[in-house]
């Protein structure tokens, strides 16, 4: 890209010179032409004088005829010169407007102060491409965190939304094609405090040349992506992408968790919940029959792992050839009754309506429920914008791909050892689930909890460190404990302890902690803060240990000793 | 042949010239100094200058250091000459037109600095 300084000056060439040229030959002209000074000599104006005159003649002040009144020959060279001099000022001010106005031009400006304010980001920041459903909701849970990121996307209306868009935090955006290198540099790609390239341009082939792109140019950074499909995402894979995000198979994991173990369900569900929303009510799907509309990939993934869980559906899909449906596929879109009474929707327990169409979703929902009104309604909203149409519906289960992509993202970088926990969880037991879940639900009370996680270290936990490393044992209750009073925990669950490279699930309250752990922490959000205070003050430790404020000065120490 | 080079190169040389015109002479001695002399050096390095506006290679910025700096000293020592002459209002010593020529001295310098650049650039150009 050109810098804008040499591009304004290389186009501002010709009427600069026809501007100093006009006030050359004007000021010349006036100290050649022969004049009168007020006692009738013959005069001539100076070089100084006729500079002062052609000053602001040509501003068109006009101070009048100085320092003696003209002859008729000044005044006829006068009247020239202030055509001259407007003329030229028209014609550079003209250019100077009709550069400005210029597309190109408005966009290498737009594009260097991007960059000028990618660069003068002092923190650690993200670079989010494409600004999507899903993009959108993660910008401001980043920004809401005080994460900050950079935008960039292609669609000149999107970028307009960013900027209008009321965050807490300045987000710069661009617009410009994210699949090309040149912007993924000026977004920060080669910067030490960029943190990450999350890619969600909604399509896989830009998400993979994003992925390539940054992989080639970054080695290190880690790259998230979102993929719709199993080829890209395998592909995605096999050069080094770090997390590929596949809202659909999320989703279908999920929902098949909701047959076999509800609570692990919901141990899923509130970790990568939004901010402080309520605790999400739950309803178990029923087992039985269930109609699927849409075998699409949406409708595949959810297919494949409701068979795990040994649930039978009935298909229901408008291409039978193009999205290989099996044979015993009912052919339609499910909007009609028709077709949802072939599918035999009087007895069947659930209806999932899953098309890329949001009003045929919504239309499918409404038929079915009125053949059969005890069914359970699972629906793909593919749209953000729909939300208050889809809350009025009364669905028992809405799947957003942008919402779950933008929490799972969310969880990655808040919380990276949450993908450990998650990994560790699912070989657990369903009782193992519902302990959790009454333990978590026993301390966040109402709304969902967050997660957080604390590293021993000389940097993150001071204190700690330093008991640790004078051979003291600081046990993991030690931390979690209030430190206004003792013997009252704070209202929060460690939900594991990663230390050298293995995870060790719910870790016990007497578990000693070890210089380089990492723990994950589920709470309320308060209580983060009181672990961070815990662990920076070897005053507020010591008294949870020991039980004894110790004064921290050396008199009072040394009066209390 | 290019005509923009022959422009550029006919205005750069004649920033040269003419500088050198007003600087040839007693160094004192204010009849050997034209006063439009010094005015058509500083406009034509003006032009010269804004010539050389936006041309991003290295030598292209070395031209337009060189003509800035041409500017600087021209437009003092105009500034001298109409300070002494309209401010002051005192004649022009021998003192004063010293300093005026010796500044432009200085330009005469950095044109010829100027016109070096260019005659490098020219015999480097092969095509």
């Amino acid at each position: 890209m050109h810098n804008v300084i040499s591009l304004l000056l290389r186009r501002m060439r010709l009427p600069l010179i026809v501007l100093i040229s006009t006030y050359a030959i004007a000021v010349v002209g006036l100290t050649l032409i022969p004049g009168v000074d007020d006692q009738g000599n013959p005069w001539r104006m100076d070089f100084f004088h006729a500079i002062y005159f052609v000053s602001f003649l040509g501003s068109t002040i006009g101070f009048g005829e100085i320092p003696y009144p003209f002859t008729g020959a000044q005044r006829m060279w006068t009247t020239f010169t202030i055509y001259a001099a407007v003329v030229s000022w028209l014609y550079a001010i003209g250019t100077i407007l009709t550069i400005i106005q210029d597309p190109g031009f408005r966009r290498v400006l737009a594009f260097s102060s991007f960059v000028r304010r990618v660069h003068r980001l002092q923190e650690p920041f993200y670079v989010v491409c494409g600004y999507g459903d899903a993009s959108r909701s993660l910008v401001r849970e980043l920004s809401e965190r005080a994460i900050r990121c950079v935008v960039v996307e292609q669609d000149q209306g999107k970028i307009q939304d960013l900027a209008v868009e009321d965050l807490p935090d300045y987000v710069p955006g661009l617009n410009e094609d994210a699949t090309d290198s040149d912007s993924l540099i000026a977004a920060g790609l080669k910067l030490p405090s960029c943190r990450g390239i999350i890619a969600l341009t909604g399509d896989d082939a830009s998400n993979l040349t994003i992925a390539i792109t940054s992989k080639l140019l970054a080695p290190d950074l880690p790259v998230v992506c979102q993929s719709d499909s199993k080829d890209s995402a395998a592909n995605m894979a096999s050069f080094g992408t770090n997390h590929i995000i596949d809202p659909f198979e999320i989703f279908a994991t999920r929902f098949a968790m909701m047959f076999h173990s509800p609570s692990m369900y919901l141990v899923y569900e509130w970790m990568t919940a939004v901010h402080g929303a309520p605790l999400s009510e739950f309803k178990r799907p029923p087992t039985g029959i269930w109609v699927l509309c849409s075998f699409g990939r949406f409708g595949k993934a959810v297919r494949e792992h409701m068979s795990v869980e040994g649930v039978k559906t009935r298909l229901i899909e408008a291409d039978t050839d193009a999205t290989g449906a099996p044979l015993d596929t009912i052919e339609g879109r499910g909007t009609e009754a028709d077709t949802l009474l072939d599918a035999d929707i009087q007895d069947a327990v659930g209806v999932i309506a899953g098309t890329d169409n949001d009003a045929n979703n919504l239309s499918i929902l409404i038929t079915a429920r009125y053949l059969n009104p005890k069914l359970f309604t699972v629906a793909r909203q593919n749209q953000q914008k729909k939300d208050p149409i889809f809350e009025a519906a009364d669905i028992d289960l809405i799947m957003q791909p942008g919402k779950i992509v933008a929490q799972y993202i969310l969880g990655l970088i808040l919380a990276p050892l949450l993908s450990d926990f998650f990994r560790l969880a699912r070989n657990q037991t369903d009782e193992w689930a519902n302990v959790l879940v009454s333990r978590i639900a026993g301390v966040v009370a109402d709304v969902t909890p967050d997660t957080w996680e604390l590293k021993i270290s000389p940097q993150q936990s001071p204190a700690v460190y330093d008991s640790l490393d004078r051979k003291q044992n600081v046990l993991l209750r030690d931390i979690c404990a209030d430190p206004a009073n003792r013997s009252q925990m704070l209202p929060c669950v460690p939900l594991l302890i990663k230390r050298h490279g293995v995870g060790m699930l719910l870790p016990e309250m007497e578990e000693g902690l070890q210089s380089g752990d990492h723990i994950l922490f589920c709470g309320r959000q308060e209580s983060s803060n009181q672990i961070r205070s815990i662990v920076n003050d070897q005053q507020a430790l010591n008294y949870i240990q020991t039980g004894i404020d110790r004064p921290s000065g050396t008199i009072w120490r040394w009066l209390t000793d | 042949m290019n005509l923009e080079k022959v422009i550029f190169a006919f205005f750069s040389i004649l920033a040269l010239t003419l500088n050198y015109g007003f600087f040839i002479g007693d160094i004192d001695d204010p009849t050997h100094h034209n006063v439009y002399e010094l005015f058509a050096a500083l406009i034509v390095s003006l032009i010269a200058t804004i010539m050389k506006f936006g041309d991003r290679a290295h030598i292209g910025a070395l031209l337009l250091a060189t003509s800035l700096v041409a500017d600087l000293q021209l437009i003092a020592a105009a500034l001298v000459w109409g300070y002494v002459v309209y401010v002051a209002q005192s004649p022009l010593e021998p003192s004063v037109m010293a300093s005026i020529v010796s500044l432009s001295g200085g330009a005469l310098l950095a044109n010829l600095t100027s016109v070096i650049l260019l005659v490098v650039e020219t015999v480097t150009f092969r095509r």
